[in-house]
């Protein structure tokens, strides 16, 4: 599948975006984290930034963006619908929350209803967007149950971490997040590793047998219906070399998982502001490391169309 | 609503005939020239005599060699919408464009609906729809819906443009869901099958596969050629001499 930058950026903004705003809204709105003016305004306008500058990069993948208002109404059958309402009804309790916990300086009572409401929001729109991808057949390596889970794991580690930049950045610091963060990181690394097994070794049904009718024996591509790349080889055959693949894999795994593990855990032992120095570091190996991750997913994903065209 | 009908009164679609289609393309141009003028229109081209051709088709003829235990033949394979009992290029449609109609079956994007996300190709199987970089909106075969019902062609013309222009009749046009038509028989006689059946999209159209070689056949394949002899005496000393 093509990378498109819209909306490799998309998920993973709106992934750190809604990680970081779940767990601002139950810490905060519970008051695990003291309400504070300065650490509150940056880290509800990080999230609410991260999430709306991910919103409208997606916006630049469509052919007719001034319409986009209408994929609010399918919400029965889409899942791309359902995350439109789920990311816009978000905004509501984490709007409230914000103006709570950072305006009015308090956690409790109504602000912590908005806090978990904001957070049970973030959680519905991250596991539609998960959906979207999880639900489509025609695309084996994202029609598995690897999936769901990894938008999930993300999402709760890219905001982990960011959150722990966030404490450690005002001398707040709590070894609880930053202990969570180096678990969830583990995790993600854990879950990813496993994904790539996992799609290595998929044995997919359909072939170019099944595509065409033609049983038995083998089927080759001799002529294609054209010359020249059309959409459908655009949008849906592109390819990556194994080469290029394992290398972006190791890059990943440095940037988005080994970088942050070991500089979190350097933060255990540094006096501040080294450890800010050193959180704010892994928030951004890892968001960077987590672009190249998602340009892999949609890089790596093939589409049974190609089988029509002769690629195996 | 994106969300499915729960039976449809007709099940209008395509039966391809792999044993006798030719892969003259005559049925692609037909589509190309009613369509860019029909209920989708325009059927964009994009730089169309320079170097980089692209544009919007609903109908392509792909070529394979297929190869078996019995021999090789070539198969000459249209590939164009299947108007799916369960299409998931329609559910996916957050807007409300695409849409199953319950009267008969076909598949078709409401183009002012479209807001060109791309989701619904990404979830069709078989390619079936192509996006109009130009309008910026998704497009698809129609079943020449605007053919089919239309009052003003004799009765006879009332086909899509493909079957009307195929020169070998390797394209039929029916009711599927009516195991009485002469379509289905056509399915039934010949073991016709689904594309990508494992996929449970349910295609409507169906393809015949090519009959078995009977074996009866003139055989055309010429003789083995057989080995050139060294050229010996005063011309074969000179051709040796000028290769050196």
């Amino acid at each position: 599948m093509h990378p498109a930058f819209s909306v490799v950026f998309f998920t993973t903004a709106t992934g750190a975006g809604y990680g970081l705003l779940a767990l601002l809204g139950v810490l905060g709105g519970l008051g695990f984290i003291p309400a504070d003016f300065w650490l509150g305004l940056v880290g509800v306008a990080l999230a609410l930034g991260l999430i709306v500058a991910g919103l409208l990069s997606s916006t630049g993948h469509l052919g007719r963006t001034e319409r986009a208002w209408r994929a609010f109404s399918q919400w029965r059958s889409s899942w791309l619908s359902r995350e439109g309402v789920a990311s816009v009804a978000t905004f509501i309790p984490a709007g409230l929350f914000g103006i709570g916990w950072v305006f009015f300086g308090k956690g409790g009572g109504w602000v912590a209803v908005a806090g978990l409401l904001a957070a049970a929001g973030a959680v519905v729109t991250v596991c539609t967007t998960g959906m979207i991808y999880a639900s489509l057949k025609p695309i084996a390596q994202w029609h598995s149950r690897y999936t769901l889970p990894a938008y999930f794991i993300f999402a709760g580690m890219t905001g982990d971490v960011l959150l722990n930049a966030l404490l450690q950045g005002f001398a707040m610091g709590s070894a609880a997040v930053l202990t969570g963060a180096i678990l969830a990181t583990f995790a993600g690394w854990t879950w990813k590793i496993a994904t790539w097994r996992y799609n290595d070794q998929l044995a997919i049904p359909t072939t170019g047998n099944t595509a065409t009718g033609l049983a038995g024996g083998t089927v080759r591509s001799i002529e294609w219906p054209h010359t020249e790349e059309n959409y459908l080889l655009k949008e849906m055959g592109f390819r990556i070399a194994r080469k290029h693949s394992a290398k972006l894999r190791r890059i990943t795994q440095v940037l988005a998982f080994i970088a942050p593990i070991v500089l979190l855990i350097l933060v255990f032992m540094a006096p501040w502001p080294l450890t800010a120095v050193a959180s704010v570091l892994a928030a951004i190996s890892q968001f960077a490391g987590m672009l190249v991750e998602r340009w892999l997913f949609f890089a790596e994903a093939k589409h049974t169309v190609t089988l029509y065209y002769g690629r195996e | 609503m994106t969300c499915l009908p729960a039976r449809t009164e007709k099940k209008l679609g395509l039966v391809i005939d792999l044993d006798t289609c030719v892969g003259c393309q005559a049925c692609v141009t037909a589509c190309k020239e009613w369509n860019t003028g029909g209920h989708m229109a325009p059927l964009t081209d994009i730089d169309p005599y320079g170097g980089h051709v692209d544009g919007v088709w609903f109908n392509r003829v792909h070529a394979y060699e297929h190869t078996t235990e019995l021999g090789g033949r070539t198969v000459n394979f249209p590939r164009s919408c299947l108007h799916c009992e369960t299409p998931a290029c329609v559910t996916v449609c957050p807007t409300g464009a695409s849409y199953k109609r319950a009267s008969d079956g076909i598949v078709l994007v409401d183009e002012d609906k479209c807001i060109g996300c791309k989701l619904c190709s990404w979830a069709c199987p078989y390619g079936a729809r192509e996006f109009d970089t130009d309008v910026g909106v998704m497009k698809k075969c129609t079943l020449c819906v605007d053919r089919i019902y239309n009052d003003n062609l004799a009765a006879d013309d009332r086909v899509p443009a493909c079957v009307a222009a195929c020169p070998t009749s390797a394209r039929h046009f029916g009711d599927l869901g009516d195991p009485a038509s002469a379509i289905s028989q056509l399915v039934a006689a010949r073991g016709g099958v689904e594309l990508m059946p494992e996929l449970g999209y349910k295609p409507t159209n169906k393809y015949l596969p090519p009959r078995a070689q009977s074996g009866r056949a003139a055989r055309v394949d010429a003789p083995a050629l057989e080995p050139i002899r060294a050229e010996g005496g005063f011309l074969g000393w000179i051709d040796r001499m000028l290769s050196n």
